[in-house]
């Protein structure tokens, strides 16, 4: 008995390109997201948002805004039914400002009123006295002694070394550098959007877009003062997420209106009040020292990072142990001492991002090995590929890379992939500056750059990672009928297309269909870390096999064909599976442990033009070779590739937060920058597909290399294009035009305690 | 007031100050055109009024009154979609989704007036409406595709 004969009738298997079966809701503008979600009788909330990055509250009068017209609910810190708080690692964040505010645009007040119009002019209503205090904005000045405490322990979030081989190595050549990243928004076009629905018994419905229900599950619930069983949460359209749904924003005071008010409330940001409500990437400063023999083997790196975490935790400690765990980057270093300490600011917090953690070391390491090329007159491309890592390898944690670590040949094959035409274009609007006509071509330069990268896939350091999947097999009129239901969140990276992929190739059946995503079924982690095909996908294939097991021996015991798939079917077959990837260990005190489960590679190659008059870069071409394991859904592969790198461009030449003691300066579209179809390159892709035997089909996941050296690629080509040092991003056209560096005004030695820092 | 929308005459009460973005969503239980940055940046809430490509974000309720607004709803004929949101579908140009009403209109806006656009027009003419998942080589082959689509080439 064999199903190979009813799987190959079945259209849109794993390895097909197929449609998501979102698309043609979306396509018609009838996909529900978190802000287009109604109920009969809702109300609308508002935040009040402090203005201050540092002040003691001394006291707040609601007075007038209860009694304007149409207010429901005005809730402070003093209406809160627990003191319980908040945070994703940690803690640490009140669900209401009491009595300090640690950024500016965190929430002090919520208000709950008939229309949106009226919550937020109540909003603006509630008087505020605040004693201002110095903020803390520099997170190097954060970690020096005497600095102020932001919380009660000090302003260390998390402090990791990465520590192996001989601390005093010595090598033939040496090159040091200091680099910096700005603050990035992940700016998925979806505002931060839910609606909050009370319950009989008192609990709450909340609809909400996230990336993660589970977990918004375990921190809202006790801010609410409710156990588990009173909540129940439930996907609403993700309208995009990129590392900022993994925070809980507005879900409690969506729940808190609620449950007030006894009314459904629903919660949307605007476009600002996005800016301020969800964590960003963290901006970080790196220094660096890479050691290699005369024939360009590595001989040590040695680093200090520092992250500013913002006012609150977040996801910080483990962005900062990725930091630290990458920041040697692809290749094989037989001594390393690499600190990374994320700090507490008053600037607004950080969090979790697309590359989270690997996409700041990576900027500075690649810069580095560019440098050390520089010095010992050795193409780039062969310095890299003399010491890629290869199976077997041990990264600087000294865990071996197993599986597929084909290092070497991503950045040959990424090196040569067919160049754009080398002829600079004569249009203006194919030059830097496009139809603002600024040139026509007479101070423009071409570059090109490469670089390589690398980062865990799935939770790490012995985090209890699991997936589970209901996969249910019934028929009815139109035949079989495969139903899967997972608490994963489809953020626009195609996991329900994954998901049916895997029912139709495991049950041979053709009609599947993805139940809504909530809080009924465990938890399907979040869907981050490149991780849900590998999880979530895992957890469908583990489903799919038990349903198929139980298939084969109803066929068994009544001798029918599998064929007879409505016959074996009078009875639906219903499994539920949850599944772990193999255990990671926690980390050790030189980070020297098996942390992680297995590792992405993405190489990427730039050509730019660049106006040196006026600073402007054109990205002309981006290449990029990637090691996805098994593709599973091809066309969503390249989709997720070629938008990575979009957000890889930005943070290269235009995206940045713009901070001002602590206050964001461009809290919009109109002044914080993004890519368009003017700023996009045609993108090549090599897909390589080397399957990973603890992963589904062998799929290791997709989305985030191709944000991690698509930016340092582009820096690079920038870089050969100018003659410019080019430290930091985004780059800037006065960096481009007058050159000078940036410098972080520390004087740090790599590899050393940036507790330590002396002020240049 | 009163202004046609897809094809039907409605009458709504709207305030003054409220864009037609929020008369739609809100007022006309229209919520596919889409609230990115209400700012006239991200070309989310793209709509035609009165056959030309607008932001509904940046053109007050009021202003639509007595003209004819159509929105991303109208273009499906019940399940057969429209070429253009066919090629979106076909092409792998949808991921989140969010900007995907607003460059189905535009592309639509677009291919009526240009039925054989170069690839440089069509970036020019999509330059108003920001995607922030697919970095748009897709949208690109699904605006080639929606062009043959709808002039059966």
């Amino acid at each position: 008995m064999s199903v190979a004969p009813v799987r190959s009738r079945i259209r849109g298997v794993v390895g097909e390109s197929v449609e998501r079966p979102d698309a043609v809701a979306k396509v018609k503008g009838e996909f529900q997201y978190g802000s287009d979600l109604n109920r009969e009788g809702m109300l609308f909330g508002a935040t009040l948002r402090s203005p201050h990055p540092h002040a003691r509250i001394l006291g707040i009068d609601v007075s007038g805004a209860r009694r304007m017209s149409g207010v429901r609910a005005v809730i402070t810190s003093a209406e809160l039914p627990t003191r319980e708080l908040f945070g994703l690692m940690k803690l640490d964040q009140p669900v209401l400002a009491t009595g300090r505010v640690r950024y500016a645009g965190e929430p002090v007040a919520i208000v709950a009123a008939d229309t949106a119009e009226e919550a937020r002019v109540a909003a603006r209503a509630i008087a505020v006295r605040y004693d201002v205090l110095p903020p803390i904005t520099d997170a190097v000045a954060a970690l020096q002694p005497g600095a102020a405490s932001l919380h009660s322990k000090g302003n260390v979030i998390e402090d990791v070394l990465v520590a192996h081989g001989d601390p005093d190595a010595r090598a033939d050549v040496v090159v040091e550098g200091e680099y910096e990243l700005a603050m990035q928004d992940q700016a998925a076009l979806g505002p931060e959007a839910g609606l909050a629905i009370p319950r009989r018994d008192g609990g709450v419905e909340l609809h909400v877009a996230t990336q993660w229900l589970h977990e918004d599950l375990r921190q809202i619930a006790p801010c609410l003062g409710l156990p588990e069983s009173k909540v129940r949460l439930v996907l609403a359209g993700v309208g995009g997420a990129f590392g900022a749904r993994e925070d809980v924003t507005l879900q409690i005071h969506a729940c808190l209106l609620a449950l007030a008010t006894k009314r459904p409330v629903r919660m949307t940001y605007g476009r600002e009040e996005s800016f301020y409500g969800h964590v960003h990437r963290h901006p970080a400063k790196l220094w660096y020292a890479h050691g290699a023999t005369k024939t360009g083997e590595l001989v040590f790196v040695r680093a200090t990072i520092v992250l500013d975490g913002g006012a609150y935790a977040s996801s910080s400690p483990a962005v900062v142990a990725n930091a630290a765990c990458f920041g040697a980057g692809p290749y094989r270093v037989p001594s390393a001492r690499i600190h990374a300490v994320g700090a507490y600011t008053n600037n607004p917090p950080t969090g979790a991002m697309r590359g989270f953690g690997a996409v700041q070391s990576c900027f500075a390491y690649e810069a580095q090995m560019d440098k050390l090329a520089a010095k010992l007159e050795m193409d780039p491309v062969v310095l890299r590929e003399k010491n890629a890592l290869r199976n077997g390898d041990r990264i600087v944690t000294s865990q071996p890379v197993e599986g597929s670590a084909p290092v070497a040949e991503i950045v040959r094959r990424c090196a040569d992939l067919p160049l754009p035409e080398m002829e600079i274009p004569r249009d203006p609007i194919g030059l830097p500056g496009g139809a603002g006509n600024l040139t026509f071509g007479e101070g423009v330069r071409r570059g090109t750059g490469l670089a390589a990268g690398m980062k865990n896939v799935c939770y790490s350091h012995g985090f209890d990672d699991f997936s589970t999947a209901r996969v249910r097999l019934m028929r009815d009129e139109r035949g079989p009928l495969a139903r899967v239901h997972t608490a994963a969140a489809e953020v626009g990276q195609g996991i329900v297309a994954v998901c049916v992929q895997i029912a139709r190739t495991e049950l041979g059946v053709q009609r599947v269909e993805i139940d809504p995503p909530d809080t009924t079924i465990g938890s399907a982690g979040s869907s981050s870390a490149s991780r849900q095909t590998w999880m979530t996908g895992g957890a469908v294939l583990a489903a799919c096999r038990e349903v198929k097991a139980e298939l084969l021996s109803r066929a068994r015991r009544t001798g029918r064909s599998l064929d007879d798939l409505p016959a074996l079917l009078e009875e639906p077959i219903d499994k539920t599976v949850t599944h772990r990837h193999p255990d990671t260990e926690p980390r050790d005190v030189n980070t020297q442990n098996q942390g992680h489960v297995a590792f992405l590679f993405a190489a990427h190659r730039a050509v730019v033009d660049v106006d040196v008059d006026t600073g402007l870069v054109k990205v002309v071409q981006v290449a990029t070779a990637q090691d996805v394991g098994k593709a599973i859904n091809p066309l969503a592969v390249v989709g997720q590739i070629e938008g990575g790198i979009a957000q890889g461009l930005g943070l290269a030449v235009m995206e940045e937060v713009q901070l001002a003691e602590g206050k964001v300066r461009n809290a919009s579209f109109t002044d914080y920058l993004l890519p368009t179809t003017l700023d996009m390159p045609t993108v090549v892709v090599d897909l390589i597909e080397h399957p990973h035997p603890d992963a589904p089909y062998g799929a290791k996941g997709v989305g985030e290399p191709p944000t991690i050296s698509s930016t340092p690629a582009i820096v690079a080509a920038i870089r050969a294009a100018t003659g410019r040092e080019l430290n930091r991003v985004p780059v800037r056209p006065d960096d481009i035009v007058f050159g000078a560096p940036y410098r972080s005004g520390w004087r740090i030695r790599p590899g050393d305690d940036p507790r330590g820092a002396v002020r240049a | 007031m009163k202004l046609t929308v897809n094809g039907d005459e409605r009458e709504v009460d709207a305030a003054d100050h409220e864009s037609l973005l929020t008369v739609l969503r809100e007022r006309l239980g229209l919520p596919g055109s889409k609230n990115a940055c209400e700012q006239g940046e991200c070309g989310s809430c793209s709509v035609l009024l009165d056959g030309a490509l607008v932001c509904s974000c940046l053109v007050l309720g009021a202003a639509a009154a007595d003209r004819e607004v159509r929105t991303v709803e109208s273009l499906a004929d019940g399940d057969r979609l429209h070429p253009v949101q066919r090629a979106f579908v076909d092409m792998g140009a949808v991921q989140c989704g969010f900007c995907t009403p607003g460059l189905v209109v535009s592309t639509y806006a677009l291919l009526k007036e240009n039925p054989e656009p170069s690839e440089q027009e069509v970036r020019e003419a999509l330059s108003g409406n920001i995607c922030r998942c697919t970095g748009y080589g897709k949208i690109l082959e699904a605006v080639q595709r929606a062009s043959a689509g709808m002039y059966g080439r």
